[in-house]
């Protein structure tokens, strides 16, 4: 288990104030000035160091993806950093105790992350279900203003940089990274194609970088702590502390903060009080969020929950919102009503997507109270190949992904349901 | 220049083509729905998905990706093949099965390609969408459950049109594409939607449940509507012209047709002149082609004969004309009807000289008294292009709605002896610059001025000339080379009081000043023309007889007849070869090949299809200065400018829907 010592979010709980006196006191801003001091290269080297994968869900390494910005503007165009805190992912919720806990981690992971990437501003583009937390945010964001933190000279270290706050308007697609972009632009959130790349040309058709609010707040500590204690928790290409949001059927759901890799069992056991009923009660887990296909009982118990590991067991970390359902759960039902929220939440701009989520959606909606054949099961199966992998973002894929983790895990009791249909209809037709 | 492989064959591609543009250059047909070569990239049709190495393991939509060295693309693997299948059925399950009674049947994108790339049968079984008609004014019928989200229409209105009419509301499957507020599309290429809608959604409402499209007869010709001389297609059905269609010449009109254009036709079929008429006691009765000719024979006018051309005639009737009265011994001629009188003594002062597609490259404009959005809708197309590209456009005239960055300079015409420093920075500065003058700024005697700033600013220059007057009549060039101009203008004829006065399809002539004369009216349509006229010949509408037409840039072209003119009516140059029979006197043809030698021999650049060379600018005349005011255009309404549209219902429609609408609804209450 991760020592409190080790811990980055020391106000995850919020058991201290989140106002910028209470973060001074638990290290945050403290002599930022030295880290900008350090260079960029430097920054940036020792985020690579870190291992720090990106925290949104993608896992893309978050010190490469800042070295693909421009050194230097050839044509006078401005750099941006877009901090994506739409977090709507069904089962995620740990932006959100950073930003009404500890808001001033992230406002300095701003400036440092900005400063690396030689960005002239940063966009905070927060989720508009998220009320409290913008309008903390917003407080935050102006104590820092006239701590003369942010802003021109920020941390009095001669670079000038701005912080924005944008609310969303309740779009699940716009925590799509180009789909965010065009929002932040006053446009449709719809994503757009790539190439090019927003490091090529972004928001409002500069170089931009767009990372998860997690990936930037825990920067200034990596920094301040070493890359080297950063990468001693977890395993290769797995490193650092991660949140960790349980939600289900577990005896206590909770926010947690733990080493990458830690098993599945522990990690329940530790912190969540085990699972409700008991380990035999447990009946399937989705370990990333909604987007990731679910993993039965049996291959979770053990499992090290960290990208590598998930992904050898079909699923994949996303953004760590693990959701556990016991036996007593209708997992049909459950993975339909995830297929309805993709249905809900497409753009519309591509076609595989805009009508294929709904084609799914109908479909499990019929299989759940067993009204299909059992060939449509592995039509099911067919459309959804053909919906994945086919549109311009990975909602598609998103969507695709938890009815294919539940044939592949589930699909006698499909074949179940559907049967025990026919043979009442056969009764009643006696 | 990067080398790609297409199906095992390596081409090289020019530097900045997409993967799609590779495809094509091997000859491999990629579907597509949402992509349009005039249109910027949207990827979202999925349809044009190949197999791209080195890539992810996955298809690329060819649109959107660029063709990078090396690429080996495929277009017909399992992968590709299974993706085209995937989109296609995506495509389907929503449309509704309503091709029998689908307009678009039988032209129609969706219905083609998901024969050659769509699976054979149906897995859908749900429920299909259903979407609420949406209202988009009298030229664009909605279906709007037949849409397939391509965009294509929302692409058009915004980058080529530049009004941001159409949109798409809501998201995922419940996403509509509407216009703003569901009212009418209003601008004037609104129609051309129609064409790019790759499925029945945007069909045409005055072409509803007309035809089907292997029905129809289909004859190249040229639009009259305007200057611009866009290339269409006549489509026909036995005797009628159910519509025209935009062919595509990168010259002209790229691939659009204003409204105007398109939607006129079906006033081609009403009060059409389909009879002989000579006037008795103040009233018009019918009579026969002998009376008729007999009649004008008897005015005895020898000489004293004048002709004026009306702006929708092709050059082959004003030769046979200019023919009759020189055999009779008149010079009187002119086609420029309501009294302008600037030097034609050399065209290249009255041409646009930029050339269509040449004004794109511009990079400092100024535009004097021309209402471009509706003198000639196509060129402001290629305006909104130019001033995209970073052109600077001033304007000199009353304030219409621009769409594209323009300053207006005011009304006063005087502006332009002491521009404001900083137009005359830019002007000077511009690499290459351009002056267009339209009809109001030539009527204001704003030529002379004009030539002097293009002097001063030194418009034409290597390969470039930046000096421009921009027509409105289709006929106007094509006179002007026949030498269908008097040195001052229509007064000229008044003022020689002519005893048989021919209007060649003219109509906004002031009859009145020619009271003394027979006046004989050989056109199509009972317009201000006939009206005026003491004896009416009924001759054919530009659809009914091959033509030669010359556009504002000088460019020749040629129209085929696509249908017979009705009743009685003759195409015009048989009438003036009648009428020179009856008046005792030979013109020197016998058929209508025997008219174009003739009309070739005498002016050569005729004879050759593309643009005429007209010469140098003539000096400018020193110390011109312009004067006047340009309160108004000559327009007073886009849609009813000729006697085609004024006799058209779909134009009428437009006119008090589109640009009276409020005067009507004001009028209601």
């Amino acid at each position: 288990m991760l020592a409190d010592k080790d811990r980055i979010f020391t106000n995850l709980y919020g058991f201290q104030s989140w106002r910028l006196d209470a973060a001074r006191q638990r290290g945050d801003w403290d002599n930022t000035k030295d880290i900008l001091a350090k260079g960029q290269d430097a920054i940036i080297d020792e985020i690579k160091a870190s291992g720090l994968r990106g925290r949104g869900g993608a896992g893309f390494p978050t010190g490469m993806k800042w070295s693909f910005m421009p050194k230097e503007s050839k044509d006078g165009r401005p750099s941006f950093l877009v901090i994506n805190a739409d977090e709507s992912e069904p089962g995620s919720c740990k932006d959100r105790e950073i930003i009404r806990h500890d808001p001033h981690k992230l406002i300095e992971g701003a400036l440092v992350a900005g400063f690396a990437m030689r960005a002239r501003a940063a966009y905070i583009y927060i989720r508009g279900e998220y009320i409290r937390e913008a309008e903390t945010l917003f407080a935050a964001v102006a104590e820092a203003y006239d701590a003369g933190l942010i802003g021109k000279n920020a941390c009095g270290s001669g670079y000038d940089f701005d912080v924005f706050v944008h609310r969303g308007a309740g779009a699940y697609i716009c925590g799509e990274e180009t789909a965010m972009i065009e929002s932040l632009e006053g446009k449709k959130g719809q994503p757009r194609l790539k190439p090019p790349f927003p490091a090529g040309a972004g928001l409002y058709g500069c170089p931009t970088t767009v990372n998860n609010v997690e990936s930037i707040a825990v920067a200034p500590t990596i920094i301040r702590r070493g890359a080297s204690w950063f990468s001693s928790f977890g395993r290769e290409n797995n490193k650092g502390t991660k949140l960790f949001q349980i939600s289900g059927h577990v005896e206590k759901p909770c926010v947690v903060e733990d080493a990458m890799s830690i098993p599945f069992r522990e990690l329940i056991e530790k912190h969540c009080g085990g699972i409700r009923g008991g380990w035999d009660n447990l009946l399937a887990v989705i370990p990333g969020g909604s987007s990731v296909p679910l993993v039965p009982a049996a291959e979770i118990m053990d499992a090290p929950m960290d990208f590598d590991g998930l992904k050898a067991v079909g699923s994949g970390l996303g953004t760590a919102a693990v959701i556990v359902m016991d036996k007593s759960t209708d997992i049909v039902r459950a993975i339909s009503r995830i297929s309805y929220f993709y249905k809900h939440e497409s753009c519309g701009q591509c076609t595989p997507c805009r009508e294929g989520t709904g084609w799914m959606w109908r479909m499990m909606e019929r299989l759940r109270t067993g009204d299909a054949a059992v060939e449509e099961i592995d039509m099911l199966q067919q459309v959804t190949k053909q919906v994945e992998g086919h549109t311009i973002c990975a909602l598609g894929d998103a969507a695709a992904w938890p009815i294919q983790g539940l044939i592949r895990h589930f699909r006698p009791e499909l074949e179940h349901r559907i049967a025990v249909r026919e043979a009442a209809l056969q009764e009643a037709a006696e | 220049m990067p080398k790609v492989t297409v199906d095992g064959q390596e081409i090289e591609v020019p530097a900045g083509a997409t993967v799609l543009q590779a495809c094509e250059l091997a000859g491999k047909e990629v579907p597509r729905f949402c992509y349009h070569e005039r249109l910027s990239i949207a990827g979202n049709c999925r349809m044009c998905l190949v197999e791209v190495k080195p890539g992810p393991p996955k298809p690329q939509a060819s649109c959107a990706l660029p063709a990078a060295d090396g690429q080996e693309i495929r277009t017909d693997s399992e992968m590709v093949k299974k993706a085209r299948e995937g989109v296609m059925e995506f495509l389907l399950i929503n449309h509704p099965l309503d091709c029998p009674i689908c307009d678009q049947g039988g032209e129609c994108d969706l219905q083609d390609q998901s024969v050659a790339y769509g699976r054979g049968g149906s897995r859908y079984d749900e429920n299909k969408r259903a979407v609420t008609e949406k209202y988009m004014g009298p030229l664009i019928k909605t279906a709007m459950t037949r849409c397939i989200h391509c965009t294509r229409c929302v692409r058009f209105s915004e980058e080529v049109a530049g009004v941001d009419e159409i949109g798409a509301l809501y998201r995922g499957e419940n996403m509509q594409i509407t216009t703003y507020l569901e009212r009418a599309a209003e601008h004037e290429l609104s129609a051309n939607v129609i064409d790019l809608c790759p499925v029945g959604a945007l069909t045409s409402r005055p072409y509803a449940y007309e035809a089907r499209p292997w029905e129809l007869k289909k004859t190249l010709s040229i639009d009259v509507s305007d200057a611009v001389g866009a290339n269409i297609r006549v489509d026909s059905r036995g005797r009628e012209v159910l519509r025209v269609l935009p062919r595509i010449n990168d010259d002209v009109n790229e691939e659009w047709i204003s409204d105007k254009a398109r939607f006129q036709v079906d006033g081609l079929t009403r009060r059409r002149l389909d009879k002989v008429w000579i006037r008795k006691d103040g009233k018009l009765a019918r009579a026969s082609w002998d009376e008729a000719f007999r009649a004008i024979a008897a005015v005895n006018a020898g000489a004293s004969v004048a002709a004026v051309a009306g702006d929708l005639v092709d050059c082959e009737t004003m030769f046979a004309a200019k023919k009759l009265l020189g055999a009779l011994g008149s010079t009187l001629i002119e086609s420029r009807q309501t009294g302008m009188s600037y030097p034609v003594d050399n065209l290249a002062a009255v041409n646009f000289n930029s050339t269509l597609a040449g004004i794109e490259e511009a990079d400092a404009i100024l535009i004097v008294g021309s209402h471009i959005r509706w003198e000639a809708p196509l060129v402001n197309v290629r305006l909104r292009k130019a001033a995209k590209r970073g052109a600077k456009i001033f304007l000199v005239g009353a304030e219409w709605e621009t769409t594209f960055a323009a300053e207006f300079l005011g009304e006063d015409l005087t502006v332009l002896n002491n521009l404001p420093d900083y137009v005359n920075d830019t002007m000077k500065g511009a690499e290459r610059p351009a002056v267009i003058l339209g009809g109001a700024a030539l009527a204001n005697g704003a030529l002379a001025p004009a030539l002097a700033l293009a002097e001063g600013w030194n418009l034409v220059r290597e390969g470039w000339n930046g000096f421009n007057v921009l027509h409105m009549a289709a006929a106007r060039m094509g006179a002007l080379m026949l030498g269908f101009a008097q040195a001052g203008g229509i007064a000229d004829l008044i003022a020689a009081k002519p005893k048989l006065l021919l209007a060649l399809g003219a109509d906004e002539v002031n009859f009145a000043t020619f009271d003394g004369a027979l006046k004989v009216y050989i056109g199509h349509h009972g317009d201000k023309g006939a009206a005026a006229a003491d004896i009416v010949l009924p001759g054919s509408a530009y659809t009914e007889k091959p033509g030669t037409y010359v556009n504002t840039e000088g460019r020749v072209q040629y129209a085929d007849k696509a249908v017979f003119a009705p009743g009685d009516a003759r195409e015009d140059w048989t009438i003036l070869r009648a009428l020179a029979d009856a008046l005792g006197v030979t013109v020197g043809f016998d058929s209508f090949p025997q008219l174009r030698a003739a009309m070739v021999a005498e002016v050569p650049a005729l004879g050759v299809e593309g643009l005429a060379n007209y010469g140098a600018l003539p000096a400018a005349v020193a110390g011109a200065k312009a004067e006047g005011r340009i309160a108004a255009y000559p327009i007073k309404d886009f849609y009813l400018t000729n006697p085609i549209a004024r006799s058209s219902a779909t134009m009428q429609e437009c006119s008090s829907e589109l640009l009276h609408g409020e005067d009507v609804l004001e009028a209601a209450e």
